[in-house]
């Protein structure tokens, strides 16, 4: 073999690679945060007596959870404008990826639900809150609690989906990786330093949501 | 001549098929304490979860202080009363759980604070000084900044009390509050609400601990299969029983 690694010319587009992280945490942050708005919602719905907000509820996360991500992606980029709907790439990919870890978060959001006792509500009932109330005060904090360590997990595969925004050639970290590998031919290096960035990501993004999680623990 | 509280008139709930109250009447004045026993399935609970609207119920009325409860008929037809109705109808009574049911996120002080902010509308102060009032009063001021996790099932059943009674309700709803503590745990619960009776609250206690009932009730009511089957004042229930159901029921539920 004989290959000897030289890393000089991944360094010397390392700002590029930066940039590119920086908005792949950007896509990530946007993305979650509305995916967060939209699984919350749909979680109340799958949960509904009510089969008007249930079935469609079940039909949205039956959809996009048995659909790839990438096909997803493609198709809002390359189809949805022959349907009437012009993105930039950016924002289709953030919708896109919204709209995936919708589906997604609902059912981590349900399961949450599902696990805060039927007796908390009827104790908030009792002492006469409304049921908007004793979602925000009760239901919605016990759920969070229940849900963060696998929320946490939802999250850093959300964040690493991000990833497949260079299908669609917008500039976050692997688009830029891969345009370093091509004009640098440091195949080994460049994508070591990429992967090396994705790890310290994710381990960070781990670290902070297991200290929100000590945070929030009751106490017993 | 005592103000009638609570007025229960032909009260029907159904689940399904199933006729669990089979027309209830029951007339309770400011300030009694009346206990309802009876074996499980025979609909005592239920009763008690139609008085607060935890339970839905298709037949009948229930009025407390004249106002109908839940319910009301516009142009001949039954309908539900809406949520904000409802639920400021709620805070007329107060109720405790057989499993507590505090909120686990909370402390003590916030559990009962709660209440007082968002429905009372009471400010955050107030509300703190309120609770410890009741805590205080029920023996856990020291245990204020606890959470549910960290006192143990008497102590939580107490607080839940102290949260109910806080609200100022004109009637208390006891729902088998000690059945689920162990047995050194029953009397500091039981005492409170002994407490509670000598000060005059109006109380419906659905109760196993027949020594208790006999003990704090100015009435007793006795349900079977859905209907009262017998009611009256402790000493008759309890010495004479009038049906040979209820004297079967006592005579099994260690009464002695």
């Amino acid at each position: 073999m004989g290959y000897t690694l030289n890393f000089a010319a991944v360094w010397r587009s390392f700002d590029l690679l930066l940039e590119g992280l920086a908005l792949s945490l950007g896509l990530a942050f946007a993305a979650i945060l509305v995916g967060c708005l939209i699984g919350l919602v749909t979680a109340f719905g799958l949960v509904s007596k009510n089969p008007f907000l249930r079935k469609p509820a079940g039909l949205y996360v039956t959809v996009i959870r048995n659909t790839p991500i990438l096909v997803l992606v493609l198709f809002s980029y390359f189809a949805l404008p022959q349907l009437g709907v012009r993105l930039g790439k950016i924002e289709s990919f953030v919708l896109t990826l919204a709209i995936y870890s919708g589906a997604y978060l609902a059912e981590v959001f349900r399961g949450g639900l599902l696990s805060v006792p039927p007796g908390q509500r009827e104790a908030g009932l009792a002492i006469g809150l409304t049921e908007m109330q004793i979602r925000t005060s009760i239901i919605l904090p016990l759920m969070l609690r229940n849900v963060l360590p696998s929320l946490s997990s939802t999250m850093i595969s959300l964040f690493k989906d991000t990833s497949l925004a260079a299908a669609i050639a917008v500039p976050e970290l692997t688009f830029e990786a891969r345009k370093i590998n091509v004009e640098t031919f440091r195949v080994i290096e460049t994508w070591i330093v990429a992967s090396c960035l994705y790890v310290a990501t994710c381990s960070a993004l781990a670290a902070l949501l297991r200290a929100v999680e000590r945070r929030l623990i009751v106490p017993r | 001549m005592t103000q009638t509280l609570l007025e229960i008139r032909d009260l029907h709930k159904r689940y399904g098929a199933v006729e669990v109250l089979k027309g209830v009447d029951c007339t309770m004045a400011q300030g009694e304490v009346i206990s309802i026993i009876g074996s499980s399935g025979s609909g005592k609970t239920t009763m008690l979860r139609c008085i607060n609207m935890l339970e839905e119920f298709q037949g009948g009325s229930i009025r407390i202080d004249g106002q109908e409860i839940g319910y009301e008929t516009v142009g001949g037809v039954r309908k539900r009363k809406k949520e904000k109705e409802i639920a400021r109808q709620r805070a007329m009574t107060g109720m405790a759980f057989q499993q507590f049911n505090l909120f686990p996120h909370m402390t003590a002080a916030k559990n009962i604070m709660l209440g007082l902010m968002k429905v009372r509308g009471m400010g955050r102060d107030e509300a703190r000084s309120v609770a410890e009032k009741w805590l205080d009063r029920v023996g856990l001021l020291s245990r204020i900044d606890h959470y549910p996790g960290q006192l143990s099932g008497g102590q939580q059943q107490r607080v839940a009390i102290a949260r109910a009674i806080a609200m100022n309700p004109k009637l208390m709803l006891f729902d088998e509050v000690t059945s689920a503590l162990d047995p050194e745990l029953v009397n500091e619960v039981l005492q409170v609400i002994k407490g509670l009776a000598e000060d005059g609250m109006s109380m419906l206690l659905v109760t196993h601990e027949m020594r208790f009932a006999y003990e704090v009730s100015t009435r007793v009511i006795f349900m079977n299969q859905g209907r009262i089957a017998e009611e009256g004042n402790p000493k008759d229930m309890f010495v004479k029983p009038q049906t040979e159901r209820l004297a079967e029921f006592l005579k099994s539920s260690s009464f002695n």
